[in-house]
């Protein structure tokens, strides 16, 4: 079972969190804070388990983390899953980012976490793992788009470019969090097709 | 209209969305709280609103800001509104937010109800999907037992996007609704072989979560995940059946031995790195389970520990981890294995990711023997001056700790090194471990009685530099260390050279800084102490104003603690100040009082077993629950409740019982019954008396006799001045053992008589190398713990008693019992679930119909077959060796054989998986193999066979043997054969259970197959299964078992089909029509693999055969041959049809339309019971029951075209008579003429 994905960034800021069991704000922000501590200490060349994070659920649960350019990818994880698995899983999540928001950067995880979610949604359910093909993911996710702006229709038209005119102003920013140039050091990773 | 929605929506362009709140939060930084409490405010507003798109805005933006850490719980309400939107787009947004935010105790959850069912059961897939997805996150135990329903139906959803969501949530439904494991869960194993390979995952999934918190339940499912693994190219579905036969393994050893073959080849073949890991895993796992060794075993050990070591030596850290975290699980059961690999682990430890650090450590634990346990310590010790982070330190720590303490001290041969260490380790600053340091301290000090007096002198130095402990106060958690030194030095107070100076320094005043209860120690064995100084002050001729004085010191010391706040060092703290008070005022009146102060705490303390208390057996007759006194009755004591009210209660119970009744007992009562007690525990067996050392009697020799006595062999001397340097004793114990080599030449036979002692004190010497050499440097003589007379040892109470899991814990193999068959409905709700299509069904998919087992079956017919053939070949060889090919006669014992062995008369799962399991072995002696799994039927199945049955038997199974032996090829008609061959032995399950007169409806099926022999020669077998596609009505799939039977290598298998215009093989693109495939694997001797092929049908009214080829390379050592196997493909019209449940008012309706023409059928002389009757068409002909009343059933199927198929199955005195309806006439006649086949071959 996964127990928690959390996303944030070099800074410790959330990005994303997704909890699978429940737990208040507060303890929340607790477990946050202390996975980014544990992450963020480590060297880049260590390897990508690691024990500890009293808070879920103690030595039972191991976290399997990767480091994106300025983003952390943290799935919190207990022994029923295999740790190259997951590693492969966040790698499969950050190609999907990659693809629904072409050349994905932490600013398109930052105003549109609600589209992480959705996408997310479709690769884990409930702390288990729904679905590992990214094709199908993809075409779940672009499929569930489509029917939003068809709802959305004429009357949508006016809101949307009204928030084309908003992002104008959008500071620029780095656009890449460099999927390509993070040499995926898993060796012979199986592709699970 | 339209105006007000165009005008809505220009409105809303200006409210504020999530990405202006994000750039809004972005553009604050310095005061971003103040600014989010606006926005907050801004949402309220607009939560106010009768917009839904406004709301749903509104609850996005909250949604981000929950993940910010804001307590959003206050919206609830809200968010269930835009949950129940009839749009998509807010309908996720809505759900999103609950699943962030809603849990068990979110009080609106309970509005969601009906909402869910109904999207649960909208037409749109995705409406279904997010509710699902959502449910996932909050699912309460209220919704689950609600919606348990709807959700099983959805798990039958034509969408596989639905079907593998419904399956996935239903583990989740499980946790929060046991009850609803047991009816649904034949369903759940059938989506194990769900066409859809993501439904198939997902339900892997569930059961290898279920399976792994209470495998034995599940073990029964092992047939089927075996075909599984052997069949499945999914990575994912790979590792989580792999990881689950892990868990599986340790409860059946026998499932083990299956595995370490394919395991051992997946290992060998697979080139992804999670696959190969988790298979090692699983084979250690194997391995472990496996205590008594099969030859082979040491080889598959090497090959897991070399693939580890190649992992470990990996440059990737996370390989290195890996390996690390498998290898310590191979090191439980074989040490030595890991051990050849020390370098590697001890150069890991130096590794600089501390993850692996800390695998490493792990690893150590069962690297040490008692020639290098010293030198692993000191390298651990100097880690422990190096490392940084606490945390690290102090997993260091516990490892030194465990390492030296396992089994039982078993790898020390010097406690005062081990002693220096301890001591060592307490200079650590800020660790958490001041307990574990402390508890081993005594520990040793307690059993190990030749090491007092050296651990006395240490604690006694440590009291004395307690400052340096206590250096950052109560924080700190090495002062815990300071408990045991003080209760040392106090117990064993007989030891210390200066008890006068230690006394001194247990009073002095900054020990009232300690915590509480560590005062409280020092205060109870000051008291020790000042016994013994004062004895030692008497005994020796000096004058009594010493001794005066130290009553004194006392006197003055201790009114410090008698002020503490902690009632227990307060409350010592002022017993032991008055008693000394008395003291001195003996002793100035020259009264000798030492014997007397001294008695007060004589006696040895005995090392009691942390269970022990838990252990005392209840003694027979003693029924706790039941009442001593005869309770007061209901009725009166709530009287006296309500009285109690207005009087008051207490005056009056006191005068009642109490008082009175004391008075009456006076002295010599009390001590009359104190003696009928003490004889009545003297005699009896149960009552644990008190050591009899703990009685007044001082340095007695009674309590400590069963102790054995020590022999103190001081070859070390014992004091080494100062604080001593564990290094220290490294060296001399280094020289120790050179001289005891030097020694030992000229004393062998002393030294012979020595190790029998040691041999028979200490636990068995495993330790490897030569470890005989190295005796310890003292016959330390190590005290075990006591348990009660008659506890027996075991590991029962480690179990959480809140593991949600425990209520999953059900028994899933016993067929559903009638209450069972549909999930409990809460009763103030009949109408609402009761009349839904979906309650009917339910009872109908539910009932125990064969469908439900047919894997299972499948499989063990299968593998029973195989059995059987492998020893008829191996028989046959024999035969004709002996007496030459052709021979009937020496074929008969072996035909009646055969009959003997039909499938188990009655079935319970557990036998099946016997069954399953028992033809693990079957390497050298297959006929021994099978042998136990047939035998003990014997008796029953020769009764069982029908007379008259019987000759014809015979007549068709002896050509078949001779057949087979000339290597003649006439399949078809053996086809048949078979085929009459497999009813036969299912009709004498059924005539038996006749004869036995117990004819009951609970009567278990008996186990049927589908698998009907394709083609058969010396080199290979096939057999084959043909079903229709759920998928695509134009397709038919051909499952085809080939199994090799010969003892070579069978490679470059090519199956090849004769299209006809109405069927055609379906190739691959760009192949010829003539062109064959390849099957994708090949068969090593003895191995057997399904494969499956797809053929497209165009009229699917008639039955057609397709003659077909196979044709393979049979290889052995030296040459490789050509062969090939022909064979003819019948695809009946049974094989279109796809077993589809249907609700009754559907069927109903379905048979009114008049669309439908009819046909009928009689068949004469079924004896057999008619849930067998039902179980075979739904088996074999693919329909399932509707509606059963009585001996009347209708039944249901649908072909793959999607035509109607209802059957009206009437019996009556043998006589079953078929209505039978169809809107394809033509279709319903071959498929009764099938199934009449079908019944005239019983």
């Amino acid at each position: 079972m996964i127990k928690a994905i959390l996303i944030f960034n070099n800074h410790g800021k959330p990005r994303l969190s997704k909890f699978y069991e429940h737990y208040s704000e507060d303890t929340e922000q607790q477990i946050i804070r202390e996975t980014f501590h544990l992450v963020s200490k480590r060297d880049e060349n260590v390897c990508n388990f690691l024990e500890g994070g009293m808070l879920i659920g103690g030595s039972e649960n191991k976290l399997i983390y990767r480091h994106y350019a300025t983003l952390y990818f943290v799935f919190c994880v207990d022994s029923s899953e295999s740790g190259l698995g997951i590693l492969d899983l966040i790698q499969v999540f950050v190609e999907t980012l990659d693809k629904c928001f072409e050349n994905v950067c932490e600013l398109d995880l930052i105003f549109h976490v609600d589209k992480v979610h959705n996408i997310l949604a479709e690769m884990v359910m409930g702390g288990m793992v729904l679905e590992t093909n990214m094709n199908e993911i993809i075409t779940q996710v672009d499929a569930q788009n489509k029917m939003e702006k068809s709802e959305a229709g004429i009357a949508g038209a006016p809101a949307r470019a009204v928030s084309a005119v908003k992002n104008m102003n959008l500071p620029e920013m780095p656009r890449n969090i460099n999927i390509g140039d993070i040499s995926i050091k898993v060796p012979n990773l199986p592709s699970f097709k | 209209m339209a105006l007000k929605i165009v005008k809505g929506s220009i409105d809303r362009m200006f409210d504020k969305n999530l990405q202006d709140l994000v750039r809004g939060i972005r553009n604050h930084k310095e005061d971003e709280a103040k600014y989010i409490s606006t926005c907050i405010d801004e949402i309220k507003q607009e939560l106010k609103q009768d917009n839904i798109a406004v709301k749903a805005n509104a609850v996005c933006k909250l949604t981000y800001l929950q993940m910010l850490g804001y307590d959003v719980s206050w919206a609830a309400f809200n968010i269930v509104e835009v949950m129940s939107s009839s749009k998509f787009t807010y309908k996720r947004i809505g759900y999103l937010a609950a699943s962030q935010c809603f849990h068990e105790s979110t009080d609106v959850i309970m509005l969601t109800t009906n909402q869910i069912r109904k999207d649960l059961s909208s037409p749109n897939q995705y409406d279904t999907g997010v509710a699902l997805t959502g449910l996932s996150c909050f699912v309460t135990p209220d919704l689950a037992r609600d919606l348990a329903n709807d959700i099983m139906t959805l798990m039958s959803h034509t969408k596989p996007y639905i079907r593998k969501k419904a399956v996935l949530i239903m583990y989740k439904v499980f946790l929060k609704y046991p009850e609803s494991l047991r009816p649904a869960f034949p369903r759940l194993k059938e989506k194990l072989e769900d066409p859809d390979p993501g439904v198939q995952s997902a339900a892997v999934n569930v059961i290898c979560e279920l399976a792994r918190r209470n495998p034995k339940n599940y073990l029964s499912l092992a047939p089927l995940f075996f075909k599984l693994m052997t069949s499945s190219t999914n990575n994912w579905v790979l590792i989580k059946i792999i990881k689950l036969f892990g868990a599986l393994t340790p409860l059946e050893p026998r499932l083990g031995k299956k595995l370490i073959e394919p395991l051992t080849n997946l290992i060998h073949s697979t080139s992804a790195m999670s696959l190969l890991y988790e298979c090692v895993n699983t084979v250690i796992a194997v391995l472990i389970s496996l205590s008594s060794g099969m030859p082979n075993h040491s080889a598959s050990i090497q090959l897991c520990v070399q693939k580890l070591r190649i992992l470990i030596e990996d440059s990737d850290q996370n390989l290195k981890y890996l390996g690390l975290l498998a290898m310590s699980k191979i090191l439980k059961t074989h040490p030595k294995s890991v051990q050849s690999h020390k370098d590697l682990i001890l150069q890991c430890l130096d590794d600089k990711d501390e993850s692996i650090r800390l695998r490493a450590l792990d690893l150590l634990y069962g690297m040490v023997s008692k020639k290098n346990l010293m030198e692993i310590v000191k390298k651990l010790m100097l880690h422990v001056d190096k490392a940084e982070g606490t945390t690290y330190r102090d997993e260091l720590l516990t490892k030194i700790i465990d390492i030296c303490s396992q089994s039982n001290y078993q790898y020390i041969t010097n406690f005062e090194w081990y002693i220096s260490i301890l001591v060592e380790l307490t200079r650590l600053e800020g660790t958490r471990h001041g307990h574990l340091i402390a508890s081993q301290m005594l520990d040793v000090a307690i059993r190990v009685k030749a090491i007092r007096a050296f651990a006395v002198a240490q604690m006694a130095t440590l009291l004395d530099n307690a400052h340096l402990l206590t250096g950052n106060t109560q924080r700190n958690g090495i002062c815990e260390v300071l408990y045991a030194a003080a209760w040392i030095c106090g117990e064993f107070s007989e030891h210390l050279e200066e008890p006068m100076a230690t006394l001194e320094a247990m009073l002095r005043p900054k020990v009232a800084t300690l915590p509480g209860h560590i005062q409280a120690v020092y205060v109870q064995n000051a008291a020790k102490l000042f016994a013994t100084v004062l004895r030692g002050q008497e005994g020796a001729p000096a004058d009594s104003t010493v001794a005066q004085e130290t009553s004194q010191l006392l006197i003055d010391r201790l009114p410090l603690f008698v002020q503490s706040s902690n009632l227990e060092v307060q409350e010592r703290a002022s017993c032991i100040l008055q008693l000394v008070k008395y003291i001195q005022k003996l002793q100035q009146k020259d009264v000798e009082v030492a014997e007397e102060v001294t008695a007060l705490f004589a006696g040895e303390l005995n090392p009691v077993a942390p269970k022990a208390q838990k252990k005392v057996p209840v003694p027979e007759g003693l029924d706790l629950d039941v009442w001593i006194n005869e309770p007061p009755s209901g009725s009166e004591s709530e009287d006296e409740g309500r009285k109690s009210k207005g009087k008051a209660v207490f005056a009056k119970d006191e005068s009642r019982h109490t008082k009175p009744r004391y008075t009456e007992v006076d002295e010599k009562e009390l001590a009359k019954r104190r003696e009928v007690r003490k004889a009545e525990q003297a005699n009896n067996p149960f009552y644990i008396k008190a050591s009899p050392s703990s009685q007044k009697v001082y340095q007695d020799g009674v309590g400590v006799e069963h102790i054995p006595v020590v022999q103190i062999d001081l070859s070390v001397p014992l004091k080494v001045p100062g604080m001593p340097m564990s290094d220290q004793y490294v060296k001399l114990e280094e020289e120790r053992r050179e001289r005891n080599k030097a020694d030992k030449k000229k004393k062998k036979d002393k030294k012979k008589r020595e190790k029998g002692e040691k041999g028979r004190r200490r636990r068995g010497d495993s330790g490897p190398e030569s470890e005989e050499d190295i005796t310890p440097a003292h016959m330390v003589d190590i005290v075990t713990e006591e348990m009660p007379e008659n506890a027996l040892p075991s590991d029962d109470d480690d179990k959480d008693p809140n593991d949600p899991h425990k209520a999953l814990n059900i028994d899933l193999d016993k067929p559903l019992a009638d209450s069972e068959k549909k999930l409990p409905v809460r009763s103030h709700r009949p109408d609402e679930v009761l009349k839904s299509p979906m309650e009917d069904r339910q009872v109908v998919e539910v009932v125990p119909e064969p469908k439900k087992k047919t894997g299972k079956e499948k499989k063990e017919k299968k593998d029973r077959k195989k059995s059987k053939e492998k020893k008829k070949k191996h028989k046959q060889e024999e035969e004709e060796d002996l007496m030459g090919a052709g021979s009937e006669e020496p074929v008969q014992p072996e035909e009646t054989k055969e009959v003997a062995a039909p499938p188990p008369a009655s079935t319970p799962e557990a036998s099946d998986l016997d069954f399953w399991l028992s033809n693990a072995p079957v390497p050298s002696n297959p006929q021994a193999a099978a042998a136990p799994a047939s035998t003990p039927r014997t008796a029953s199945g020769m009764a069982a066979v029908a007379p008259d049955s019987e000759p014809e038997e015979a007549k068709d199974t002896e050509p078949e043997e001779t057949k087979s032996s000339t290597h003649k090829k006439k399949k078809q008609k053996k086809e048949k054969k078979k085929k009459k061959h497999h009813h036969n032995h299912s009709d004498g399950a059924g005539d038996e259970s006749v004869q036995n007169g117990t004819v009951e409806e609970e009567e278990p099926l008996p186990p049927m197959s589908n698998y009907a022999l394709l083609a058969e020669n010396s080199y290979i077998k096939m057999v084959c299964d043909i079903q229709g596609n759920l998928q695509d009505g134009s397709q038919v799939v051909v499952s085809v078992i080939f199994e090799n039977k010969c003892d070579s290598f069978i490679k470059s298998m090519e199956f090849n089909v004769l299209d006809s215009l109405n069927s055609k093989l379906q190739r691959p693109d760009g192949a010829g029509p003539h062109d064959g495939l390849i099957v994708p694997f090949q068969l090593p001797p003895g191995i057997s693999n399904e494969a499956r092929f797809i053929f497209s049908v165009q009229n699917i009214v008639m039955p057609q055969k397709l003659k077909g080829t196979l044709t393979f390379i049979v290889k052995t050592d030296d040459s490789s041959t050509h062969e090939k196997l022909d064979f003819k493909l019948h695809f009946t019209c049974t094989s279109y049809l796809i077993t589809t449940p249907c609700y009754s008012d559907a069927y109903s309706k379905l048979l009114e339309s008049g669309d439908l023409k009819g046909c009928s059928l009689k068949l004469e002389g079924v004896n057999q019971p008619f849930h067998h009757l039902l179980a075979r068409i739904c088996f074999h002909h693919h329909f399932s029951v509707v509606e059963r009343i009585d001996s009347c059933a209708s039944m249901y199927s649908r072909s793959i075209q999607g035509h109607h198929m209802c059957l009206l199955v009437k019996t009556a005195d043998q006589t079953v008579s078929i209505d039978a309806k169809c809107d394809e006439p033509g279709l319903l006649g071959n498929v009764l003429d099938e199934i009449k086949l079908t019944f005239s071959q019983c």
